[in-house]
């Protein structure tokens, strides 16, 4: 009986230890409508899901995606937990410092989101207010950077919505996040309708860098090339135009 | 909404597979921490007292979160070392579990010694009398009877690491807990799912309760309650 | 392994940061659930069976949840409330409803209220019932009986019991690094592990400073064991 145990224990943990062969482990944070959320039973859905498909399938891999929460997104792609993050991840010099990135799949703004009556003319009038961001973002960088200086509260969540559940309470004012994330996920919803963006949009670089694109562990060249033709091949194919047009009205891609 | 609940208790079949998982590990570690820790040298004694010292010093969430995130790490750097080109991919799941047993190890180390303390030493003395040695007088004498001595604290350990498998969504395992927050998040409804929840683990701990308590009075058969 | 990163000035501030927030939470709910759990406990064994239901359902409930969902119950759900909502603005109670301190305090003095509680009745049940007959035949009320015999002892015996309640609770306010905006021990470490990823060095900081406050706690209340239970131990010389 208990040689049987210890060889069933042996197999269930080596069963599910050892790396694949053929998956691609793709890490997702599903706090982000609509880049990547879950539906009510649980599937991954969104932009960056499905571009993370359509990409597996130009590479000839089958995508497999493991939820992690924002801020150990990194850590967990160095300790080989998964193999790429798909998850609109900005390419920043500070992330270039750890890990490799692709050319970048979608670029869009940031943009400070606030109640609509407070008036807004510049940073500094926000003075006192509350806003949350998400913890390990660009947004937070920004929010620290440029936000703190000037009397802000900036209070760190691990997930995006987690941000608009308090914001929908009442315990923050509002939210830096990206136009196009904060449209889908809180704007375009009733609780978001005494909501508006304020302010121009965050293209700073020093904070936002220069678009989303794949994270990969630096030095993981086959893979970033594989990649980064399969991102050409679905713009040029068309798949990408499709997904674009399934979520959004306008192109994301950007400049 | 409803898609909601039903995944939530789909996470509920996991949250009580990690608790059996640990409870078995912590059961394992308890009796050989404890016999450890009643041993006559001090090369087994030591370690076991620092066992059971260290780790209750430590909130169970701090030490998850070290096995999870820097296990990985430093087993991955181990296989580096040793030239290996595999990598081991701790999944939250084992590390939970073996968190969980390694944590609850150390109470049910502290529950077994009592118990085995509680059997009156003159039956030891008398099986080795009878010339059995201490493997045999284990088997035959002492184990059977910490079995009932053991169940009290046995229950109160196990009613705790119940709860404490809420932790486990801390490292992302898609339990119940973890399930409830996501869904409480994206509907932005937290009162009813983390309601839900809660009563979820009432009924796993109420139905604990009444297996454990038949346990008890199974192993109780043949004993006399004390009345006042 | 790279422990340079931990002794910075701005990461020691935010370990020690983190340590008032533990502290803090640690002695303040431990107060206020004290005095909860002497008023529950007096409920649990007094003369009124309906309020011996209603204290009994609540320690079960408290005792049969995880602290965690408690937790998000008190932060996230009162926060949905829309009763909440309307007044947390102005009246003065409800204001603190939003500050995430306040709210994981009270999840920890409810938790540790209905914990104490229970041990607290127990050690009420097993008083002496000579005891109590004496002070009765002395012609005290209930009242004084209550006061002068029976809770000092109850409290000296549940002593051992609640040391050990004192040092889970210690363990369980890392729970506070679950609300967002609070910067306790553990949420110090994981800042620190999410900002230079080095898992180690950030835990075993954090479990190096929880593991010398537990030795003090413990040895706080081996010197109050010896003070109030010493007439139990053997004679000395």
């Amino acid at each position: 009986m208990k040689k049987l145990i210890l060889t069933l224990a042996i197999t269930a943990l080596t069963a599910s230890a050892f790396a694949q062969g053929k998956d691609l482990k793709v890490a997702i944070d599903p706090t982000y409508e609509p880049f990547t959320f879950k539906t009510a039973d649980g599937k991954p859905t969104g932009f960056d899901v499905d571009i993370a498909t359509a990409l597996c399938e130009q590479i000839k891999r089958k995508c497999v995606f493991v939820e992690q929460v924002w801020d150990s997104m990194i850590p967990g792609l160095q300790a080989k937990k998964y193999d790429a993050i798909i998850s609109s991840m900005s390419i920043t010099e500070d992330r270039l410092k750890v890990v490799d990135f692709t050319d970048k799949y979608y670029n869009t703004p940031s943009k400070i989101v606030v109640k609509n009556d407070i008036k807004f003319t510049d940073l500094a009038s926000l003075k006192g207010k509350k806003l949350g961001v998400l913890k390990g973002s660009t947004q937070e960088k920004y929010a620290n950077g440029e936000l703190k200086k000037v009397g802000v509260v900036i209070t760190p969540y691990e997930a995006q919505d987690q941000v608009y559940l308090d914001i929908k309470a009442g315990r923050l004012d509002g939210t830096v996040a990206d136009i196009v994330e904060v449209t889908g996920g809180f704007l375009s919803k009733p609780e978001g309708k005494d909501y508006v963006a304020v302010g121009p949009e965050l293209f700073i670089p020093k904070y936002f860098g220069g678009g989303a694109g794949v994270a990969i562990r630096k030095g993981d060249k086959a893979l970033k090339e594989e990649l980064n033709g399969a991102i050409k091949a679905i713009r040029a194919n068309g798949t990408y135009k499709t997904l674009n047009d399934k979520y959004f009205k306008f192109d994301v891609y950007g400049k | 909404m409803t898609a909601y609940y039903w995944s939530i208790l789909h996470g509920a079949l996991l949250t009580v597979g990690v608790s059996l998982a640990a409870l078995l590990v912590s059961a394992l570690l308890g009796m050989v921490g404890a016999l450890a820790k009643l041993s006559h040298r001090a090369v087994f004694r030591v370690p076991a007292t620092l066992y059971t010292t260290v780790i209750r010093g430590i909130p169970d969430l701090v030490l998850m979160l070290l096995v999870y995130y820097g296990g990985t790490i430093g087993i991955n750097n181990l296989l580096e070392l040793a030239g290996s080109e595999a990598t081991l991919d701790l999944n939250p799941f084992f590390a939970g579990v073996f968190t969980l047993g390694f944590i609850y190890g150390a109470y049910m180390t502290e529950t077994f010694r009592g118990a085995m303390l509680a059997i009156p030493h003159g039956q030891m003395e008398a099986a080795m009398a009878y010339g059995m040695s201490p493997r045999q007088a284990f088997m035959r004498i002492t184990a059977p009877q910490m079995l009932r001595y053991a169940l009290p604290g046995f229950t109160n350990n196990w009613l705790v690491l119940i709860k404490a498998t809420a932790l486990v969504s801390l490292i992302g395992l898609q339990e119940m807990t973890y399930l409830a927050k996501q869904a409480s998040a994206a509907t932005r409804s937290p009162f009813a799912f983390f309601l839900f929840t809660a009563g979820l683990f009432l009924v796993y701990t109420w139905v604990s309760l009444i297996v454990l308590r038949w346990l008890n009075a199974r192993y109780s058969l043949g004993t006399k309650r004390v009345t006042l | 392994m790279n422990w340079e990163v931990i002794f910075t000035p701005d990461s020691l501030a935010m370990y020690g940061e983190g340590i008032l927030t533990t502290l803090g939470l640690l002695f303040a709910s431990l107060a206020a659930g004290a005095i909860l759990a002497l008023i529950f406990a007096l409920a649990l064994t007094g003369p009124s069976l309906l309020l011996q239901r209603i204290v009994g359902a609540y320690t079960f409930v408290i005792r049969g949840t995880p602290l965690l969902i408690q937790v998000y119950l008190i932060y996230y759900g009162l926060a949905q409330l829309e009763w909440i909502q309307a007044r947390w603005d102005t009246i003065w109670p409800w204001t603190h409803f939003k500050e995430p301190f306040f709210c994981a305090l009270l999840a920890f003095s409810l938790n540790t209220a209905g914990y104490t509680a229970e041990m607290l009745a127990g050690s009420i049940r097993e008083t002496n019932a000579g005891e109590i007959e004496a002070a009765q035949s002395f012609g005290m009320s209930r009242f004084q009986v209550l006061l002068r015999v029976v809770l000092p002892s109850a409290m000296r015996r549940t002593l051992p019991a609640y040391s050990n309640e004192v040092v889970m609770m210690l363990q369980s306010t890392s729970l506070a690094s679950a609300v967002p905006g609070l910067l306790d021990v553990t949420a110090a470490a994981s800042r620190i592990y999410s900002d230079f990823y080095l898992p180690f060095e950030a835990y075993l900081a954090a479990a190096a400073i929880y593991l010398v406050a537990t030795f003090c706690l413990i040895g706080f209340f081996r010197l109050a064991e010896r003070h109030f239970l010493g007439y139990l131990g053997p004679r000395k010389g």
